[in-house]
């Protein structure tokens, strides 16, 4: 089901080879390739959109002259290959331009949201992970039988739930009717800029700077989004790991294992889930990568400034520099996520090598 | 489950449990905190900003040579940062005389020379509203002889030509006036740009209140500014977060998470009126909400044509229901509570008639236009809501929602077959909307007179261009209202704008919340008057 | 024909001839394949429960013009926000009085729209890169893989997002965002099914015959990778509604006053604290269908690829 299953199988074949440096350096390649195709599908999406950068900078009742001035200062008067080839080197060197919408450079921006994602799909993943392992051991376990079943028919139901609905109900319910969480945003607005910005995630922050307070409010925050996200990962999580399960339960060890008169509680939760932990790895990485694109629609719902967010927001108000530069970023963290598991899997299970 | 899953499930079931009590907890007492929609600002530069949210950032953090009384705001401009002004025989040359002993927020004493580097920073920068200042004849090169400070304590300002003197007071009363504190903005100058790129993200003014922060699209908090020349902030602190949805502000305003509302729907504002530690505020504010027909379009074009638009909106259904409360019907250019304002109201739902128009003009079913609208609730349920009437009166309807920018773009180029959309005055002066709705001195496209809706529709007027200069001229406050007035008759009858609407801003609040001004049709948010 | 089928149930007959082992024609190899995944995929209940879903979807849209009491555009601005079962609107009406579950039976049509297009788009493009990038080799391949990798690197919804907003907002140009993200699975298989048959025998015996590449690609590759191809899509679908109605929750896809379910959400969500219906209605309609569709996907892939069923 995953979509980023696909993408790992093509770049597996480097690590498996003698030859690993020359195939490192053509990964290295091929790596930079994807990069530069990256941004230039972003640079030509942000040179045909119908909204005027222009006008998003001079606002509705601009004269003539004033937009004319501005046009220029922004460099669009360049041929379209200039201003390209500007943009990428402008990227390499780290800067990807001034938003529009915050008059601030991208990349600090995108150091201030980026943050809060990266929570976001963290505690998510937690989540996801801490119900769907144990989840699909059980539904493994008890194949063909109703627990079985329960899990598979949770987990098509996260697949099938449109995430942004989820969030306006668990919302309605959870904030709204019962008052159990706190509502969109991050902190309360008050707590805001409360506890110094070191690592720029609210939660840990917080611990370090001993303020209980504003941890509790940032976990009440954090926690509805975390699980509507979650349980997409969750779906996910269970689902492998019931399928990594079935296959190991099949094996000869096993059946060893019990003939030893271990107790079958001690079979699967240590023998089996151990052996399962391996492949496991790299699905949590991916569904990892997932979350951090997937919490867009999330982000939407529940006012979570975060990267999502700030690139829809910069979208509909034609601030170019800001789409482009977090479309990198993510599209970066996309890639390197990718990489890992497949390196993970690589350096973890013997047989892969 | 494992031993660590269900520690964790207790973890988080525990701090749920801590937490949700916290939630209830009211703001604290010296604190006013705000949702409200704030994505629109995109620049705090006074000399820049131009958006609604941006005005009251900064109607907060600057004051104004000539300035509104938040208490008493119908009567008009008074003294700001200016304590008294006289204005010459020939009505060109405005002396005006400093106020003692007020300071900015860095400490500095406020003089004419910081008023002179604000008006003339403003003139130099030629950013988008820089109109306001210009349209009096100040240019680069002559600012050094228009704008000038004589000595610390006078600042001395010559127009081109002779002006109603409330037209120019006015002026100066709007956000691009705002007074900047010189020595701030200049040890911030980078490569001479007086400041700006600093001052779009930072204030440094005499106002109420000092910016602390600004997060775009998420949050700006502002801090008392003790010195106040006016009074003393009640409000230490004031937190305005960007919450885009009304079903979220109010939420948040029910649980007492936030003591102001700024954006709910008439649905919600009913479903809060029953609420006891709730109250809502109404305030007629100066936007238009309004439909143009491109007059380059046919038969767009064709008289008849347009007046069968003006019988085939439903003002009063919509009125009534979708926009409950929050918009009356109105159909003149000048918002209600201008000089010159006019109340008549000439057209209604008639389907029939719209009809029997579009018959005449030989169009009886083969008008079919695009209405271009922002993707907005309030405009998207007005848009279908016109998208219904004018379907039954045989004029096919396609709606092009855009965001705001896109649909401008389309606008201004003058492409677009109907704009469905709003405008608010710039200054609290008739000429404000008269010059945009009643004065297109040159229609060609070449002119690109992109700021003027007149322009834009491609209405081409050059009898009713005259009477709106002629208007602005007037001295005598009377007959200029009268003049207007007569503007705004023939506008109604000819116009290829059809008027609808003017903005009641209806706030949610705590009820412990006392004396929040909205600024009304001509000034914005204040919050120094606010006590809880 | 039936003549020459060994019928293995010592019974006769049409049924005889779909259960045959040992078919004597492709066609009925096929015929004998598909049969036997419908058995397989009938003996699963959830996947029965899918395909019941999709039927009902399929009807819903050929005959919501006859299903719906009421016009799903026509206003009434006296009558809005009205709760389910009040009479003449049995799941209330939204915020211009339009009656809910017309406008539900319409916007199975808005969705079954999309989900049609793009399926005819994506997998056929798809289908298209990978085979001719696996049969061609050498830099063609290099080249087509890495475009399909820098397709991957994004995230798919901003992706789909930023086309939208370069194109304009509406159902066309949705359905081409959707698939312009959606594509590059398809040649990945596509291209992987290629590289095992573009070396077997009867590809080589074609080409002695002196076919070219196009044809032995279009005529004879691309057949052979289509079944796979369609498992995927039928696994697909439930992203492709849900994809789709997130841009119409953004406003990105179709336009009003289309009945499309995202949309629908997403003005809802203004009235949801005292209106629920108007939001939860069509969520619930969108999680049903895209439900409909995994659960009959899944019960696909168990009957065609039981190793996958474990």
């Amino acid at each position: 089901m995953s979509l980023t299953g696909t993408i790992s199988g093509g770049r597996r074949a480097w690590l498996s080879s003698r030859s690993g440096i020359l195939k490192l350096g053509r990964l290295l390649i091929s790596l930079a390739v994807t990069l530069l195709g990256l941004l230039l599908i972003t640079f030509l999406i942000g040179r045909v959109m119908p909204i005027d950068p222009v006008l998003a900078v001079v606002g509705e009742r601009a004269t003539n002259e004033v937009y004319e001035a501005t046009r220029k200062a922004m460099g669009l008067d360049d041929p379209l290959i200039v201003q390209f080839w500007n943009y990428v080197t402008e990227v390499l060197t780290g800067n990807f331009g001034t938003s529009l919408l915050t008059s601030r450079p991208v990349i600090q921006d995108i150091a201030r949201v980026f943050p809060a994602t990266l929570e976001l799909a963290t505690v998510a993943t937690i989540i996801g992970v801490s119900i769907g392992i144990p989840a699909g051991v059980i539904a493994a376990v008890h194949q063909g039988r109703w627990p079985d079943h329960l899990v598979r028919l949770l987990g098509l139901f996260g697949y099938s739930m449109p995430v942004f609905w989820l969030g306006l109900v668990g919302l309605l319910v959870f904030y709204g009717k019962l008052d159990w969480v706190a509502g969109p945003g991050r902190l309360d607005v008050f707590f805001e800029d409360v506890v110094p910005q070191v690592t720029g995630v609210i939660l840990i922050d917080s611990l370090l700077a001993g303020d209980t307070e504003v941890f509790a409010n940032a976990l009440s925050h954090i926690i509805l989004p975390a699980s509507v996200l979650g349980y997409y990962s969750l779906a996910y999580v269970s689902r492998m790991t019931r399928s990594f399960m079935l296959e190991q339960l099949a094996q000869e060890y096993v059946t060893t294992a019990r003939v030893k008169g271990l107790s079958e509680a001690r079979v699967i939760w240590r023998h089996v889930l151990g052996n399962v932990m391996v492949p496991l790895i790299t699905v949590i990485a991916l569904s990892y990568a997932n979350l951090l694109e997937g919490s867009v629609l999330t982000e939407i719902v529940f006012a979570w400034p975060g990267i999502g967010f700030y690139i829809t927001n910069a979208l509909l108000a034609a601030d170019m520099n800001a789409v482009l530069g977090g479309t990198v970023v993510v599209g970066i963290v996309f890639i390197g996520l990718n990489l890992l598991s497949d390196v993970l899997y690589r350096f973890v299970d013997p047989r892969a090598r | 489950m494992t031993k660590f899953t269900s520690a964790f499930a207790a973890g988080m079931l525990a701090a749920v449990a801590m937490t949700s009590t916290a939630a209830l907890a009211a703001t604290p007492k010296d604190t006013l905190v705000v949702a409200a929609a704030i994505d629109d600002i995109v620049s705090l530069d006074p000399a820049e900003a131009f958006e609604f949210s941006g005005g009251d950032l900064l109607q907060n953090t600057y004051d104004r040579l000539v300035e509104f009384d938040p208490k008493n705001l119908s009567a008009g401009y008074q003294p700001g940062l200016a304590a008294s002004w006289k204005v010459s025989e020939d009505g060109r040359t405005f002396t005006l005389t400093m106020r003692d002993g007020v300071k900015f927020q860095s400490g500095n004493p406020f003089t004419a020379e910081d008023a002179e580097f604000s008006l003339r920073r403003a003139v130099l920068l030629e950013k988008t509203p820089s109109f306001i200042l210009t349209q009096f004849g100040f240019t680069k090169d002559n600012i050094n002889e228009t704008i000038k400070a004589t000595d610390a304590k006078t600042l001395v300002i010559t127009t081109d030509k002779k002006y109603a003197q409330s037209f120019v007071l006015n002026c100066f009363s709007a956000t691009i006036g705002s007074i900047v504190d010189k020595k701030t903005a200049l040890a911030h100058e980078k490569d001479g740009d007086m400041g700006y790129e600093w001052l779009k993200t930072n204030t440094a003014g005499t106002g109420a209140y000092a910016l602390k922060s600004w997060k775009a699209n998420e949050s700006y908090v502002l801090e008392a500014n003790a010195e106040f020349w006016r009074a003393k902030p009640a409000m230490k602190r004031v937190f305005v977060r960007h919450v885009s949805e009304s079903a979220s502000q109010r939420l948040q305003l029910e649980k007492g998470d936030v003591d102001v509302a700024r954006n709910l729907t008439p649905d919600d504002i009913a479903a809060i009126a029953g609420n006891g530690d709730l109250k809502v505020d109404e305030d007629l504010r100066g936007r238009i909400v309004y439909m143009s027909l491109n007059q380059k379009k046919a038969p767009l074009n064709d008289p008849k044509v347009v007046e069968a638009f003006k019988w085939a909106v439903d003002y009063k259904g919509m009125s009534d229901t979708i926009l409950r409360g929050q918009y009356t019907p109105h159909q003149a250019f000048l918002p209600l509570t201008y000089l010159g304002e006019l109340k008549e109201k000439p057209y209604s739902l008639d389907i029939a008639k719209a009809k029997a128009l579009l018959k005449e003009a030989g169009h009886s079913d083969d008008v079919a236009v695009k209405i271009n609208v922002r993707n907005e609730p309030t405009y998207m349920a007005i848009a279908q809501a016109i998208q219904g009437t004018l379907t039954q009166a045989g004029i096919k309807v396609e709606l092009t929602p855009m965001t705001g920018k896109q649909s401008l773009g389309e606008y201004r180029a003058r492409e677009h077959d109907v704009y469905l959309g709003a405008w608010g005055p710039d200054y609290p002066d008739p000429h404000t909307n008269a010059d945009t709705f009643a004065h297109n001195p040159n229609n060609t496209d070449e002119a690109k007179l992109t700021g003027k809706l007149a322009w834009r529709n491609a209405w081409d007027i050059p009898g009713m261009t005259k009477e709106t200069e002629a208007a602005v001229q007037e001295a005598d406050s009377a007959k200029r209202a009268e003049m207007y007035r007569s503007i705004q008759r023939e506008h109604q009858q000819a116009s290829p704008f059809v008027i609808m609407f003017q903005k009641i801003e209806q706030t949610g609040l705590r009820k412990n919340v006392e004396g929040l001004v909205t600024g009304s049709a001509i000034s914005s948010v204040h919050y120094w008057t606010v006590t809880k | 024909m039936t003549d020459h089928a060994v019928p293995s149930s010592g019974r006769h007959g049409p049924l005889a001839w779909l259960t045959s082992d040992s078919p004597t024609s492709r066609l009925q190899a096929k015929c004998v394949q598909i049969y036997l995944g419908w058995l397989g995929l009938a003996r699963n209940p959830l996947a029965m429960l899918g395909l019941g879903i999709v039927v009902v979807l399929i009807l819903a849209a050929i005959f919501a013009p006859l299903l719906a009491p009421a016009d799903p555009i026509a206003q009434d601005l006296t009558r809005r926000l009205l709760p389910p079962g009040t009479p003449g609107f049995l799941l209330g009406s939204d915020e211009l009085g339009r009656d809910i579950f017309s406008r539900l039976l319409y916007g199975a049509r808005v969705t079954l729209y999309i989900v049609a297009l793009v399926v005819i788009t994506a997998p056929v493009f798809g289908l298209l890169i990978g085979t001719v990038a696996g049969y061609a080799g050498g830099w063609v391949d290099v080249v087509l893989m890495r475009m399909t990798d820098v397709f991957l690197a994004f995230p798919r919804l901003i992706l789909a997002l930023a086309f939208v907003a370069a194109l304009g907002p509406g159902i066309e140009n949705a359905v081409l965002a959707i698939a312009l993200t959606s594509w590059p699975p398809y040649a990945r298989i596509a291209r992987a099914e290629t590289l095992t048959i573009r070396n077997s025998d009867f590809i080589a015996a074609i080409r002695l015959q002196g076919a070219s590449p196009l044809r032995i690609v279009v005529g004879h590759v691309m057949p052979l990778c289509i079944s796979s191809v369609i498992v995927r899509v039928t696994l697909d679908m439930a992203g492709i509604i849900l994809t789709a109605a997130g841009l119409g929750f953004l406003g990105l896809g179709a336009q009003p006053p289309l009945p499309e379910w995202g949309a629908m959400i997403s003005t809802g969500r203004q009235f949801i604290l005292d209106q629920w219906w108007v939001a939860t209605v069509p969520g619930l309609a969108i999680f049903t269908v895209s439900l409909g569709f995994n659960l009959l996907g899944d019960g696909l892939r168990d009957a065609l690829d039981p190793r996958s069923a474990r």
